[in-house]
């Protein structure tokens, strides 16, 4: 179903994020991608879900070929295909939960009583509808992660994209989250799954790739092999690698648009 | 290079936008400054100026030869209120023509040198003329068309022996005193010449060849009426009595070359205002928006060590830099547009400026970039007092949530795509933002209302001329018309030419009345549609004799209303009538009496023809001509071009207009910029959820709509109250009560078309950041978390 061949994707400076990594997951699947901050988890995530394009490569999804999209193109087939979580939950603070599980679907041109109804029966089975018409702000990290699942899996898609889902809960509201990707899994739906989190990993996924410095390891694949890649490392990986780039570094220090970049 | 310099430098190259619409509008601000400045100097001083150069004659008087002695004229020179004189020189009412083409009656004044002390002249082709036979022209007069060049040879038509001239030159009188001039012995001989001729046949008019002495004075104070009568009375005294035969003030002369534009200065000087209030609002509405969009950087800077002083030198600076480039490419581009006025007017009256005066330029540009100063100042002064911490904290933290009743409401309108109704409630989130914007795009809509209601209001403000397409007239005896000798026939004649659709003759008399002093201008009117030719303010038109019609100023000087009986003295013979209305009737100051033919008696001088649409009108008047020939009179097409004085101030208001326009959709495009870039990880988020392209556009253009609809409401009705106020400045200034149709310039298509003005200044303004927003990387935007 997810084609990934000889993909690099390179920056201006530094080192390719990606390199020349190859990569096929098969519906139902559920696969979770490890490595410490920095070896180009997000990169290949983002290559997949259209928001990026590789440098060289191919990126194939349900014969689709992503990387050729245009903007125009790419937002459809997100829309169609592809939902998103991300460790900030991206939520948009002006909307109540219940537009912002609409959203997806009213971007796709659904009528917005269809839509209604959906948001509604997705935030009931996420046990958050209650909160359907209180804005982001209000809710506890766990519930705004479940809300930004309802609105992932607006639209049905095929694959379901997370980006360290767990990243910014503590470790209640990760274990809730935890159990709905699981539950979601088991009910079908093919996920692609980024994290640090080794039990989230072992919990749900059916399959580990493993990254480092933009290429796969060649390690096991299953997720058992955990074991190198402990907290402690990722860290310090990700200290060396930011730093020399300075993509982040410089901006912090002189960037006027920083102000934006913070958000 | 020090700390402070390079943060400068790094905020001028990184915020680019920001620096060039500053740039930009401070341009187009000083610009529309000098250009509004110099105009307003433009329209109201020339005619002064060239004056005072020219030593222009405050009173031209007319003097019987046979009631004065030379000795008694030159002893007016110290008659009270009399600085200088000049004269006498004999005048002759000449008619002239070059094989076919007839000239209408020139009156020549007798002069041997241009140069004088009293309404010297200015040679503009040609030479003097010196010798026997030559002539030269008024440069600003009537016949100053291509049909006449130094060298054409002039037959005098009405001189005995038909004698010729040459056109040696042209030559300009600033207070218009003749219409031509040769030597005053040749003068003296076309009079003489004249005056055996009449002798020998007393049917003709009296009035027409009487031998006459021009005498020019300049006096001490000649700013009002009053003051030139007073002088003119003095001078009358210091003669035998009857010798002043007639007497012109320059006050008409100014009203005559200045015209309309008179009218203009009022609507001037709020355009100028409307201008700068623009400029003045726009740019501190760009610097403030510009300084505290970097709110996070100065909480960065001061993190560092900066002193909130050096902070707000830092911004200051940082916004003097774009504003000071703009400022001196705006002075060119404002000068240069000025070119074409200085030109203009040098050419109409005579004066000799170089260009606009320096201190326009340097008043405009301090006075902008005191106001950039001011705001930067203010703008970082108070970001720079903010808590380091807090100042850092901007930016994080979402804002309180203002305005989420708008999108929920908005979310719920129905047929609405969502990029749209999203968009609609964007401007409910930051409502000071956004009020800004209305003002910009109100003041935008402003101008053009106002713009638009000045163009209507003087396009309305016309008289006969301006609405006859054709005119017929007897030939000319002495400077008026004759009678026409047969009114039925010619009557009969414009009736039976087809494509005729009414006339009005008319017949000028004088009369006085209690109440007003000196003699007053009475119109005798005949035909059917005399009415269309004058706009009523109160009261009814005529409908017979015995009644009359005239302007506000005349009800004023004589302290009467509308239904009241009054008393016309004309010719010795006391003739009662009735005001029966209020006219907008701006002849002879409002002092014009009009009334029927039959109440004075009279018979026309001139018939104004208008035309059945689709009618030819040269066609129509050469008909007309053959078919009044055996009649003697002639029918001659109205020149219905505007002043050129007129037509370049349209010209450079359109184009001021166009320049505040371009400030307005400049405000939008810098507050929509801002937006956007505050907005990216929202707009990042939509695109990850699949928002197309073309949706962030759809989104982005209608986040202005609705500032776009009530800025062009909020513009159109301030357009139209200052329209109002200025005509009512107007009308007080000038003592008329200005009709209906002159006050309300806008029909209810044109303000729905002027509202609409609002959005398209908005859109145009949003297009450009709406689609750097739909091009912005997604996995950029997102990033900025
Ligand atoms: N827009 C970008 N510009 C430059 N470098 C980038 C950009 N995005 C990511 N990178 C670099 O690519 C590498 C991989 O980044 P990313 O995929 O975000 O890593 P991960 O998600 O595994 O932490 C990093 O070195 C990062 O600095
Ligand atoms: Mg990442």
């Amino acid at each position: 179903m997810i084609e990934l061949c000889d993909v690099t994707r390179r920056y201006d400076e530094g080192p390719p994020a990606l390199d020349d990594i190859c990569v096929s997951v098969a519906p139902g699947e559920a696969v979770a991608i490890l490595g410490p901050s920095g070896s180009g988890k997000s990169t290949l995530l983002n290559l997949v879900a259209g928001l990026d394009h590789p440098t060289t490569g191919t990126v194939t999804v349900d014969g689709v070929r992503v990387d050729r999209l245009g903007e125009a193109a790419s937002a459809r087939y997100r829309r169609a295909r592809i939902g998103l979580v991300f460790q900030f939950f991206n939520l948009l603070d002006d909307l109540t939960v219940s537009d912002n599980v609409m959203l997806p679907a009213q971007l796709a041109g659904t009528a917005r009583a269809d839509a209604e109804r959906r948001a509604a029966d997705l935030l009931a089975r996420l046990g958050v509808s209650r909160h359907s018409d209180a804005y982001p702000g209000r809710l506890s990290g766990g519930e705004r992660q479940r809300v930004a699942v309802a609105r992932a899996l607006m639209n049905n898609p095929a694959l379901l994209l997370a980006d360290e889902p767990t990243g910014a809960l503590d470790t209640a509201s990760g274990e809730e989250v935890r159990k709905l990707l699981t539950e979601l899994h088991a009910d079908g739906q093919t996920i692609i799954l980024v994290t640090h989190d080794l039990t989230l990993a072992t919990a749900c996924a059916t399959r580990t790739i493993r990254l480092l410095d933009g290429r796969i390891t060649p390690s096991a694949a299953e997720g058992r092999a955990g074991a190198r890649v402990t907290p402690s490392g990722a860290e310090g990986r990700a200290g060396a690698r930011v730093t020399p780039s300075g993509a982040e570094g410089r901006n912090r220090a002189t960037g006027d648009d920083a102000a934006g970049r913070d958000r | 290079m020090s700390a402070l310099g390079k943060v400068v430098r790094s905020g001028v190259a990184r915020r680019r936008v920001p620096t060039i619409v500053t740039g930009l509008v401070v341009m187009v601000a000083v610009t529309s400054a000098v250009l509004g400045a110099s105009l307003s100097v433009a329209s109201r001083g020339p005619f002064e100026r060239a004056f005072q150069q020219h030593h222009g004659a405050h009173l031209a008087v007319r003097i019987d030869p046979a009631k004065a002695t030379p000795a008694q004229l030159d002893a007016t020179a110290t008659a009270a209120g009399v600085a200088a004189v000049a004269g006498p020189f004999p005048l002759a009412t000449v008619s002239a023509g070059s094989g076919q083409f007839r000239m209408p009656p020139m009156e020549v004044a007798g002069r041997g040198t241009p140069d004088s002390a009293v309404d010297e002249l200015t040679l503009t082709r040609g030479r003097w003329a010196t010798g026997p036979a030559e002539i030269v022209l008024a440069a600003n007069g009537r016949f100053n068309g291509p049909l006449l060049a130094t060298g054409t040879e002039l037959t005098l038509d009405n001189v005995p022996g038909n004698p010729v001239v040459t056109v040696v030159g042209f030559a300009r009188s600033i207070t218009r005193t003749a219409d031509a001039w040769a030597p005053p012995d040749q003068v003296t001989a076309w009079q003489t010449a004249q005056n055996q001729n009449q002798n020998q046949s007393q049917n003709q008019n009296q009035t027409a060849s009487q031998p006459g002495y021009q005498m020019l004075y300049r006096l001490t104070t000649a700013g009002t009426q009053a003051q030139v009568e007073a002088a003119n009375e003095a001078i009358a005294a210091a003669l035998p009595a009857g010798s002043l035969t007639s007497a012109t003030s320059w006050l008409a002369v100014r009203r005559d070359v200045v015209g309309d534009t008179v009218l203009l200065i009022p609507f001037l000087i709020a355009f100028g205002l409307l201008g700068i209030v623009m400029a003045v609002l726009i740019v501190g509405n760009v610097i403030a928006g510009a300084v505290a969009s970097a709110t996070r950087r100065i909480g960065i800077l001061k993190a560092l060590g900066f002193t909130p002083g050096q902070v707000v030198r830092a911004y200051v600076t940082q916004a003097l830099i774009p504003a000071a480039a703009g400022a001196v490419l705006g002075l060119g581009t404002g000068y240069l547009s000025t070119l074409p006025v200085i030109t203009k007017t040098n050419d109409l009256y005579g004066t000799t400026d170089r260009g606009t005066a320096p201190w326009i330029g340097v008043l405009v540009v301090a006075g902008i970039l005191a106001v950039v100063a001011l705001t930067a100042w203010a703008a970082s002064a108070r970001a720079g007092r903010l808590r380091t911490v807090d100042a850092l904290a901007v930016g994080r933290t979402p804002h309180a949530g203002r305005g989420r009743w708008a999108s929920r409401l908005t979310s719920r309108i129905p047929l609405l795509s969502r990029p749209v109704s999203l968009g609609l409630a964007y401007p409910f989130t930051r409502p000071m933002r956004s009020a800004g914007m209305i003002a910009a795009i109100a003041f935008g809509a402003a101008s053009v209302t106002f713009a638009v209601g000045l163009a209507t209001s003087l396009s309305r403000i016309d008289e006969v001329e301006d609405i006859a397409a054709v005119q017929i007239t007897a030939p000319m005896e002495g400077p008026r018309p004759s009678r026409i000798t047969d009114p039925d026939k010619v009557v009969a004649a414009i009736t039976a030419q087809s494509g005729t659709s009414g006339y009005l003759g008319t017949a000028r008399t004088e009369v006085t009345t209690p109440g007003a002093t000196g003699q007053l201008t009475a119109m005798g009117l005949t035909g059917p549609d005399a009415s269309r030719y004058y706009r009523m303010v109160s009261g009814r038109w005529l409908r017979g004799p015995g009644e009359i019609v005239v302007a506000t100023p005349f009800l004023t000087a004589t302290g009467t209303k509308v239904g009241d009986q009054v008393t016309l003295t004309s010719e010795g013979r006391d003739i009662p009538v009735r005001i029966v209305g209020e006219a907008f009737n701006i002849d002879e100051d409002g002092m014009q009496i009009l009334t029927d033919q039959a109440t004075l008696g009279l018979t026309p001088e001139i018939y104004y023809i208008t035309v059945k649409d689709g009618t030819d009108i040269g066609t129509y008047a050469a008909a007309l001509s053959t078919a009044l020939e055996p009649l003697g009179a002639v029918a001659d097409t109205v020149d219905h071009s505007p002043p050129e004085m007129l037509v370049l101030i349209d010209a450079l208001t359109a184009l001021l207009t166009v320049l505040l326009v371009v400030v307005a959709g400049l405000g939008v495009l810098n507050t929509v910029v801002l937006e956007t870039r505050d907005r990216v990880h929202d707009l990042g988020v939509h695109k990850a959820l699949g928002m197309t392209p073309r949706q962030t556009i759809a989104m982005v253009i209608a986040s202005v709509v609705l500032t776009g609809l009530a800025g062009g409401a909020a513009g159109v009705a301030v357009g139209v109250l200052v329209q109002r106020a200025v005509l009512a400045a107007m009308g007080r200034g000038t003592g008329f009560t200005l009709p209906a149709s002159v006050v309300d310039a806008y029909g209810p298509g044109v303000v729905l078309l002027l509202a609409v003005g609002g959005l398209v200044i908005a859109v145009a303004g949003a297009l450009l950041p709406a689609g750097w927003a739909a091009r912005t990387r997604t996995v950029t935007a997102l990033r900025t978390e």
